[in-house]
């Protein structure tokens, strides 16, 4: 029997698949969202907490581009803290904590809000094909629900299994079924699957801490929101609280040791492979017993809360050692342990297996997002999500497809990434990753990417237009801040009063804002210059006055990246046919033959970048395809 | 459709090293041109020369006259490859060759070729057919399988284990930096500045002896040192004097004739060699005599390669070999026996036969002494040698970036903009023995550094 014919069907309500529904339905489409609990859309497995280092970049991407993140976050953040704001602007991340139980209310709010999404408590147990395109799946009920298009996020929950000490019990999150049958049906089409592992600290009863003797870490007095469109007057929209920091000594990690023979990890019961910038506290321990204590972050979980997420302890030790580890902790010497911690072992598909579109290579129609591909983190998920359901939309649409590239955004990057190297272990997003990171900053993802947000229906026109706007200023003020000389007379004391050498006759305002010591906006607000053309927007307009200030003081840096970027771009837009055979190009070595059958890369640029294919390869290609 | 990948210029020698009476630099792309404007002299700039045009003229740097060259212009579209093309044929050997495309590299905003990279121009541009362009694509692709085996010379693979030596303490340091940009929350001591200044310093200088190494710079520069050594009399002079073919040294039948260091350089194949006549090593009363022999000593043990020479009457005696290898322990010495047109017939341990009165046996000898010194590596024993232009180049350009990264360090300025100028600095050598991605420096970190909360 089939019934109920949509054009989407979306599998799992996490991060990835709120944002999956959420985009293909602006466009226009007709979603079905299938989860197992609807009241858990968009919960957050592990800490609460969301942006960070890289990831917060992640969430003003996915939010320029019309995604939800950003704003649940912004409603339901508890405490917003600019990461790394000592150093340069290209690796200034927000991160906020969030309230647990009100962030997975504002989503499924939100979700409801949409017309066309029709969200749908069942477990999918079978994908099915026809002819290699996905024509619907089937229920664990026997329904079958028809679609032109589904996409897979069904985060950790394939085959999950959790453990704690030497206990394994079935699901994919504490309370919740794992998914069974996904897995096999897509391995019986020909799909590799793997298995990854993560874990999560214990939770405690935030009465039963003893704060006083502990460091506090209060969030920033001036928060600002992750969303573009966020009203920045009614923000922060609820109060703020602080974390706090403790650390585990040697004590700690001797009752630790005790468990070790009953470890999962350690006796070989966990197979999955789990994230190294990510351990549990027992691999800490191991890994660098040299160190005598680590640090933890005592994070409260929600305003009316009564829980405390320990950040730093994840683990998988019997229970009674982690609370009996946990009273060797300052501060929780009397703590109750709400809920312990656990590790979840589930299964993932290799990602060489998507295209830059997140569309599988062997079943059109059927895409993958967020934890499935091997990635970890709530913000990568969302990523995902947003760009399978914009491609899945617009594939249905008969549009052309949209792939950002590495130099436009994270998101480029995060997805070549997966595409390229494929991952066989948690792939989590760090600034590092992007060779282009001095442009592709948090203050400038507007810039980047909202017109394409706009272009794809995500984003209106009038907050498209400011930003628009904003560009024009920009582009004036920086020429106005090139050309316009101030004299000696008149900057002199200001100059002498910021520390900052004196000048003999004069100096344009940009060769000044160089000067680390000064900054454009004291510049700028020096007598007469509130008159100048193009240069009283930028006084006006705060947002576009660092953004020229961040392309003046960082000119040759920026330029240079630029220069890069030019040159790469060539092989970035050169396609290669996804039917290509490699096996018929002799002159490529046996290595790079299969490595480039197996991942298939979209264009050149691509190909260079799978680890082995040697910059011979690409000329051998580069000819080869001239036929 | 035309697929237009070259927005660049690139340099390389056209005839094959090492041979010809003249040798041809072709440079193709946009700045051709413009490129040899700079250090030519003609009477016309080739700039707003006509095409299919030859012009006399000098390659000059700083003033000074490197050789008299000719230079044929093709403009685009009709040359080889279809894009501007400038040909220089010099006389000089392939070392003056070399030195012409250093100074353009230097000067100019272009890159030395990669192999075959002419004739893949030529096939993108539609200029010859698929099968020309494969046989290419074959060349292209046996270099580099035989490069990936590790089958190319000695030389080579001390440079790029060098080479990788280097990269991976500069993904130490990019580790590092990187650290505190993407950690910065964690509960770690990151490196103090000063300490990130003093491993940069030290890959710098590393970077900068391979650099000096650079074959141009280092043996062709200055050149094979050799010494001919022997008994009195066994016409170590002769030798010298055939091979300049000029009375150079003074011969004679008086045994102990010569008695200071004569020194002279000859060119085998474009390669220089310093050659040292010494005095005939006996131990001899005679004051002048005595401070020859001493003179003779010191030169051996500074030497890169000894030439002992004997004659059909005395071969080789094993004393003075004996001391030769005491005096220089580690050095080559390469056995010949001179004289063989008396036809006397004695077996000796030579490597070679010469007759420095007839010539015999002298070219044959003079390619043993080549292949002993690039194919053996007498050099390679010691330290990697750059031998190649555009691993010079790479080198040259690790250099400047990480130059910049000490400015950057000096001014105080944050860790992405470091880690910009090192990353740079990463690819340049990568260039050389292949790609350096982030996900090496990650590791790097995660495996030094207790990471995660
Ligand atoms: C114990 C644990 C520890 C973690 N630790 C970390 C960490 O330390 N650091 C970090 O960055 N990230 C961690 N994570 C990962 C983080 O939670 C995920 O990266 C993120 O939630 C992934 O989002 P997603 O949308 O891909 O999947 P999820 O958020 O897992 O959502 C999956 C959704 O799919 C639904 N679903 C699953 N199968 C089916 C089915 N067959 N039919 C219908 N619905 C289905 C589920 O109900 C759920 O709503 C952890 C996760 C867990 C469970
Ligand atoms: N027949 C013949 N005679 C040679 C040859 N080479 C050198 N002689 C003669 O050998 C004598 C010695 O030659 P020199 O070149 O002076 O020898 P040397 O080794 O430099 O001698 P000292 O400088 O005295 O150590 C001369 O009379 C040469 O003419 C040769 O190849 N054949
Ligand atoms: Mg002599």
């Amino acid at each position: 029997m089939r019934n109920n014919s949509f054009d989407i069907i979306v599998i799992g309500g996490g991060h990835a698949g709120i944002e999956a529904a959420a985009s293909a339905s602006r466009m226009g489409c007709t979603v079905v969202l299938m989860t197992m609990d609807r009241n858990a859309l968009a919960r957050m497995s592990c800490n609460p907490a969301i942006g960070g280092t890289a990831k917060g970049h992640l969430v003003r991407e996915v939010d320029a581009l019309g995604g939800l993140m950003g704003k649940i976050a912004d409603e339901t953040g508890i405490q917003f803290r600019m990461l790394n704001k000592s150093k340069g602007p290209a690796v200034w991340s927000p991160r906020c904590q969030s309230d647990r139980k009100l962030y997975s209310e504002v989503a499924v709010e939100l979700i409801s809000s949409f017309e066309n999404i029709t969200v749908i408590e069942n477990s999918i147990v079978e994908i099915l094909i026809e002819n290699n395109v996905v024509v619907g799946v089937r229920t664990g009920s026997g329904e079958e629900i028809v679609a032109r298009a589904a996409i897979l996020s069904a985060g950790t929950f394939m085959n999950a299994i959790m453990h704690t000490g030497l206990n394994a019990t079935n699901g994919g999150r504490f309370g919740e079924k794992p998914s069974v049958g996904i897995t096999e049906s897509l391995v019986n089409l020909g799909f590799i699957s793997g298995r990854l592992k993560t874990g999560t600290p214990p939770r405690l009863k935030k009465s039963s801490i003893n704060f006083n003797t502990l460091e506090e870490q209060p969030g920033d007095t001036n928060p600002k929101p992750f969303s573009h469109f966020t009203d920045p007057v009614n923000f922060p929209a609820l109060s703020q609280v602080s974390c706090h920091i403790t650390y585990t000594d040697s004590n700690v990690h001797k009752v630790l040791e005790k468990g070790f023979d009953r470890s999962p990890m350690f006796t070989g019961l966990i197979n999955g492979v789990g994230p190294r910038y990510c351990p549990s506290i027992e691999d800490k321990v191991v890994r660098f017993s040299d160190r005598e204590k680590h640090q933890l972050f005592l994070e409260p979980e929600g305003l009316e809360s009564d829980q405390i997420y320990v950040n730093g302890f994840s683990t998988s030790l019997p229970a009674e050692i982690q609370l009996e580890a946990l009273h060797k902790i300052k501060g929780l010497e009397e703590v109750e342990m709400v809920r312990p911690g656990y590790a979840v072992e589930y299964d993932f598909f290799p990602p060489h297996q998507v295209d830059s579109t997140l569309e599988t290579k062997l079943i059109k129609g059927l895409y993958f997002a967020g934890q499935i591909n091997g990635t970890s983190g709530y913000e990568e998920a969302a990523a995902q999500g947003l760009m399978a359901g914009i491609n899945a939309a617009l594939k249905i649409q008969g549009r052309k497809e949209f792939v950002l590239k590495r130099s436009e955004a994270y998101i480029g990057v995060l997805i070549d990434d997966l595409v390229t190297k494929s991952t066989d272990e948690p792939y989590r997003m760090f600034t590092s990753r992007a060779e282009h990171r001095l442009l592709l900053r948090q203050d400038n993802a507007d810039r980047r990417l909202m017109n394409y947000g706009q272009e794809l229906g995500l984003v209106n026109f009038q907050d498209a237009q400011i930003v628009q706007d904003r560009e024009a200023k920009i582009f004036k003020g920086i020429t106005a801040c090139k050309s316009q000389k101030l004299n000696a007379k008149k900057i002199n004391n200001f100059l002498e009063s910021k520390g900052s050498s004196i000048i003999d006759s004069t100096e344009t305002i940009a060769n000044l804002c160089r000067r680390p010591e000064l900054s454009l906006s004291e510049i700028l607000k020096l007598d007469g210059l509130s008159e100048h053309v193009d240069i009283s927007p930028l006084i006006e307009d705060e947002l576009a006055m660092r953004q020229v200030e961040i392309d003046l003081k960082y000119e040759g840096y920026l330029k240079r990246q630029e220069e890069m970027i030019a040159k790469m771009e060539k092989y970035e837009d050169h396609y290669i046919p996804l039917t290509l055979n490699y096996l018929e190009v002799k002159a490529l070595s046996t290595e790079s033959r299969e490595k480039l059958q197996k991942f298939k890369p979209r264009s050149i640029g691509q190909a260079s970048r799978l680890p082995g294919v040697t910059p011979s390869d690409i000329s051998v290609l580069l000819i080869y395809l001239k036929r | 459709m035309k697929f237009e990948i070259n927005e660049d210029t690139i340099i390389a020698l056209a005839t094959p090293p090492g041979v010809g009476a003249i040798s041809v630099i072709r440079l193709s792309g946009p700045s051709s041109f413009t490129a040899i404007d700079e250090v030519f002299a003609g009477k016309v700039q080739i700039s707003s020369a006509k095409t299919h045009t030859i012009h006399y003229g000098q390659i000059i740097e700083n003033d000074e006259i490197i050789d008299d060259v000719l230079v044929s212009v093709f403009r685009a579209p009709n040359s080889y490859t279809a894009e501007d093309i400038v040909e220089i044929s010099s006389h000089g050997s392939p070392l003056i060759a070399q030195k012409i495309i250093s100074l353009i590299l230097k000067n100019c905003q272009i890159r030395l070729a990669e192999p075959g990279e002419f004739t893949k121009r030529a096939f993108l541009n539609n200029r010859i057919d698929l099968a020309q362009a494969e046989a290419v694509a074959d060349l292209i692709n046996s270099r580099t399988s035989v490069s990936l085996r590790g089958a190319r010379n000695q030389m080579d693979g001390l440079l790029s284990s060098n080479v990788l030596s280097l990269r991976t303490k500069l993904i130490e340091v990019s580790a590092f930096v990187e650290l505190e940009l993407d950690f910065a929350e964690e509960d770690i001591e990151f490196v103090k500045r000063t300490e990130l200044v003093a491993k940069i310093n030290y890959i710098l200088s590393e970077i900068e002896a391979l650099l000096e190494s650079f074959s141009f710079g280092k043996i062709v520069r200055e050149g094979i040192n050799v010494a001919l050594v022997g008994e009195p009399n066994v016409g170590k002079s002769s030798l010298l004097n055939y091979l300049l073919k000029e009375s150079r040294a003074i011969v004679s039948s008086t045994p102990g004739t010569t008695r200071d260091i004569i020194r002279e350089e000859i060119s085998i194949d474009g390669y220089l060699f310093r050659l040292h006549d010494t005095a005939g090593i006996r131990s001899s009363k005679e004051e002048v005599e005595k401070e020859g022999v001493e003179r003779s000593k010191e030169l051996i043990k500074n030497a890169d390669l000894i030439v002992f020479i004997g004659d059909v009457y005395i071969g080789f005696s094993d004393e003075l070999y004996d001391e030769l290898r005491k005096l220089n322990p580690s050095i080559k010495i390469l056995k010949v026996l001179n004289k063989t047109d008396l036809g006397i017939k004695r077996l000796y341990s030579e490597d070679f036969q010469i007759s420095a009165k007839t010539g015999d046996g002298i070219p044959h000898f003079l390619n043993g002494l080549k292949v002993e010194v690039f194919q053996d590596g007498i050099y390679s024993e010691r330290t990697a040698i750059v031998s190649s232009v555009r691993h010079y180049d790479c080198l040259t350009k690790a250099k400047k970036n990480l130059i910049r990264a000490l400015e950057a360090l000096s001014e105080n300025i944050s860790g992405e903009f470091l880690a910009s100028d090192l990353r740079a600095s990463e690819i340049s050598l990568a260039e050389i023995i292949g790609e350096v991605t982030p996900e090496e420096i990650l590791i790097d970190i995660f495996s030094k550094f207790c990471i995660g909360k």
